[in-house]
């Protein structure tokens, strides 16, 4: 099948599967089960890990039938962000690092929306230094591990069935140097999530608490102490499945796009079309890179670090655009009866900064590993870990 | 859309690179630039005698290599970054405008010796330009205060008039009734020239509605032509200080150690990323999609000439004094980037394009 086909097969299969919006009257768990559902259809129609290895539950396809999927999808609004999380950061961790047994175990039914995955590295007194997270995991006799900590920022969590847990596992080393990656069942008993109010006013994140948590043997992901260089694997795709907008909704619900603004404000007003083509140009400018990173993919060549520019470069026009179509609407923008939807895209474009790496950490990986410059000496380098201060601990 | 590189587009990048880099490297720049002619005519020979880089896009019949404004652009990032003195950029858009513009007239007489190297030529006025000039059969009068290269070229295409009475002509430099004053310019590597027309002959080389249309449509290849200079001045730039920011100390660190440093280099370097794109999508559209073309072309003199300057701006500045001395290259991206900017109208004149074709 050529692409053009490929992608007109696409078109029809979303026209005829693609859901409406949320039924009125129907509860979280509704939308849960339907969601759930058209993970399972979309998976077995073939649309659900089109660049993935074919034997542990891909599709084995290029990034070209992945973008022409990802056209038509941008058309419609898909519930799939539940599923974000697995599919843009845990999935391709475990595919790149987990063992055959783990890949055997997970994969397919990460991507037919049978198990809902988050991923659990932040901590309250662990952000952008992640590397000084303090939750212990401890061996117990059976060769499984014991987790006693506390994560915060974790997005779906409240619905996940599994995590990739990043804990410490030797404080006598230096901090890069005693983490572990586990993958966690975060059913089992002492695990407790607690729902994280955020300045939107709703709860997109989560912050969970790990009591005694046992973790059964053959769930370590990569290496014992080799954590790090893992969750750099996690954080890589992160940010490129931000910055390419996996589980995001397509521009058309966003009511400070260019399109929406375009109908709500005078046009005719030569600044607020000064305004308007700056946002133009910046969509366009970010659009035309992430397409280039993802032509060059196709071609063998991997973005790698580049790909944290194209994530700040994203969050620098989420804030710009929102920032841009409360100020052309003016006061009805920020008080409102009903929905307000400009207020709710103000409320939410921090998000976007802080998500994933805040702007300043993108500067500074996009310094050292793109234009590799000298790095910032760094204090705690060689310490060990039980040594170190960390967070706001005196 | 293609906005990656072929192999054979590395192979030009490569092969431009590698001659400007050894034949004019910024030490010689500086000199020929400060020199009578103001470039180096050996090299502007060898330049097209060794990689053909005027006629690049001419077509073969005219002893051109027929390549496309996507290789085009290719060439044109390396002259940019290396900041080459001299009529090459004024000789490109008059070859765009003579290979745009209907067969007949006088076009197509100029297109072999412009492809060869032999003829230096130059466009005035592209829209955003300032000067007008009037035709009345094939004789030219009016003033045009600032043309690239004036003073260096052999023949000036001349565009009167505006509309469906829009002509064009191919006005010898040395014709009776031209006059031409070089310029002072802010950039010292491209010289520019008021040319005064008191009843010059001019070889009408097209006119009317086709040649409006082909007019509209140089105006963008040019300005994409442009746009794949500035890339180059602004991937110079930013090279230039990363590599300064590698190796200068400060407090016993490498200034490029210090965040303040290294957040700004960061940020020019997501500016390069973007300009890199719009430029290959700009070049790509003009070699295979005319419909796109517009939009593309005033997106890139929108984006890239602005990022060019900022760029050429905080790479002077994190140079420190240093940079705000003539003995020092820094000065020399910067005024490029400038110039390069207005060189096509002031640039909110992009944005208004630009805001036009999609509000």
């Amino acid at each position: 099948m050529d692409l053009e086909e490929y992608q007109r097969c696409a078109r029809t299969w979303l026209a005829a599967n693609a859901p409406g919006a949320r039924a009125e009257g129907a509860t979280e768990e509704d939308g849960l089960a339907a969601a759930k559902d058209f993970m399972a259809r979309l998976y077995d129609a073939g649309y659900s890990g089109i660049t993935w290895p074919a034997e542990w539950g891909g599709q084995g396809l290029t990034q070209a039938e992945e973008r022409a999927f990802a056209t038509e999808a941008s058309e419609v609004t898909l519930p799939t962000y539940v599923f974000s999380i697995g599919l843009g950061m845990c999935g391709p961790t475990l595919v790149d690092l987990g063992t055959p047994e783990q890949k055997t175990r997970h994969i397919k039914k990460l991507l037919r929306g049978e198990d809902i995955w988050c991923q659990l590295f932040s901590e309250p007194g662990a952000g952008s230094d992640v590397a000084s997270l303090q939750t212990r995991a401890v061996p117990s006799d059976d060769g499984g591990w014991v987790v006693n900590g506390q994560k915060v920022w974790t997005s779906v969590a409240q619905h996940a069935d599994y995590g990739l847990l990043l804990a410490r596992t030797d404080v006598d080393v230096p901090k890069h140097k005693g983490l572990t990656m586990f993958i966690v069942d975060m059913h089992a008993d002492g695990v407790t999530v607690r729902p994280l109010k955020d300045m939107t006013g709703r709860a997109h994140f989560n912050e969970i608490f790990f009591d005694d948590v046992y973790i059964a043997p053959g769930n370590v992901v990569g290496q014992v102490n080799d954590g790090w260089s893992c969750a750099v694997t996690t954080l890589l795709h992160e940010r490129l499945s931000i910055s390419s907008g996996v589980g995001m909704s397509g521009q058309r619900d966003n009511p400070a796009s260019f399109d929406s603004l375009r109908k709500i404000v005078d046009t005719s007003d030569p600044l607020v079309r000064d305004g308007l083509v700056e946002l133009h140009i910046r969509s366009r400018a970010l659009a035309l890179f992430n397409a280039k990173l993802s032509q060059e993919t196709k071609a063998g060549v991997f973005p790698g670090a580049r790909g944290s520019a194209a994530k700040l470069l994203l969050a620098e026009l989420v804030n710009f655009q929102a920032d841009l179509a409360v100020s052309l609407a003016g006061p009805e923008a920020v008080a409102y009866e009903g929905a307000g939807g400009l207020a709710g895209a103000i409320a939410l474009a921090p998000a976007m900064s802080l998500g994933g790496g805040t702007n300043e950490i993108m500067r500074n990986i996009i310094g050292d590993r793109v234009l590799n410059l000298p790095p910032e000496p760094r204090v705690d380098k060689n310490v060990p870990f039980k040594d170190l201060k960390v967070g706001t601990q005196s | 859309m293609k906005l990656v590189l072929s192999a054979e587009q590395r192979e030009l990048r490569t092969a431009v690179r590698g001659f400007l880099g050894t034949a004019s490297p910024l030490s010689k720049v500086r000199e020929d630039a400060e020199g009578p002619d103001g470039y180096d005519r050996a090299v502007y020979r060898r330049l097209n005698g060794e990689l053909g880089l005027a006629g690049l896009i001419v077509p073969e019949e005219y002893g051109g290599a027929g390549a496309g404004h996507a290789d085009l652009a290719v060439a044109l990032e390396e002259t940019g970054a290396a900041l080459l003195p001299g009529p090459l950029l004024a000789t490109v858009f008059a070859t765009i405008v003579l290979t745009e513009l209907p067969e007949g007239g006088a076009v197509k007489e100029l297109l072999p010796g412009i492809a060869s190297g032999t003829t230096v030529a130059t466009v005035a006025p592209f829209p955003g330009q300032p000067g007008a000039v009037t035709a009345s059969g094939d004789t030219l009068s009016g003033e045009l205060p600032a043309v690239p290269n004036g003073a260096d070229a052999d023949v000036i295409l001349v565009v009167a008039g505006t509309g469906d009475q829009v002509t064009v002509h191919a006005v010898e430099a040395g014709a009776q009734g031209v006059g031409r004053t070089p310029l002072t310019t802010l950039d010292l590597t491209r010289r520019q020239a008021r040319v005064t027309l008191d009843h010059a002959h001019g070889r009408l080389a097209g006119g009317g509605e086709a040649a409006g249309r082909a007019l509209a449509r140089a105006f963008d290849l040019a300005s994409v032509a442009l746009a794949a200079e500035q890339l180059g001045v602004l991937r110079a730039g930013l090279d230039a200080i990363v590599a300064y920011s590698r190796i200068r100390m400060a407090f016993g660190r490498q200034i490029g150690s210090y965040q303040a440093v290294k957040h700004k280099l960061a940020d020019m370097h997501c500016k390069l990323e973007q300009a890199d794109a719009i430029v290959r999508y700009a070049a790509w559209a003009a070699d295979e999609s005319p419909a796109e073309l517009a939009e593309a072309a005033a997106l890139a003199q929108a984006y890239v000439g602005r990022a060019c300057f900022e760029v050429a701006r905080g790479q002077l500045l994190l140079h420190g004094g240093i940079g705000f001395t003539w003995e020092h290259d820094a000065h020399l991206y910067y005024k490029r980037a400038k110039s390069d900017e207005v060189l096509f109208g002031p640039s909110r004149t992009h944005r208004t394009r630009l805001a036009d074709l999609v509000i």
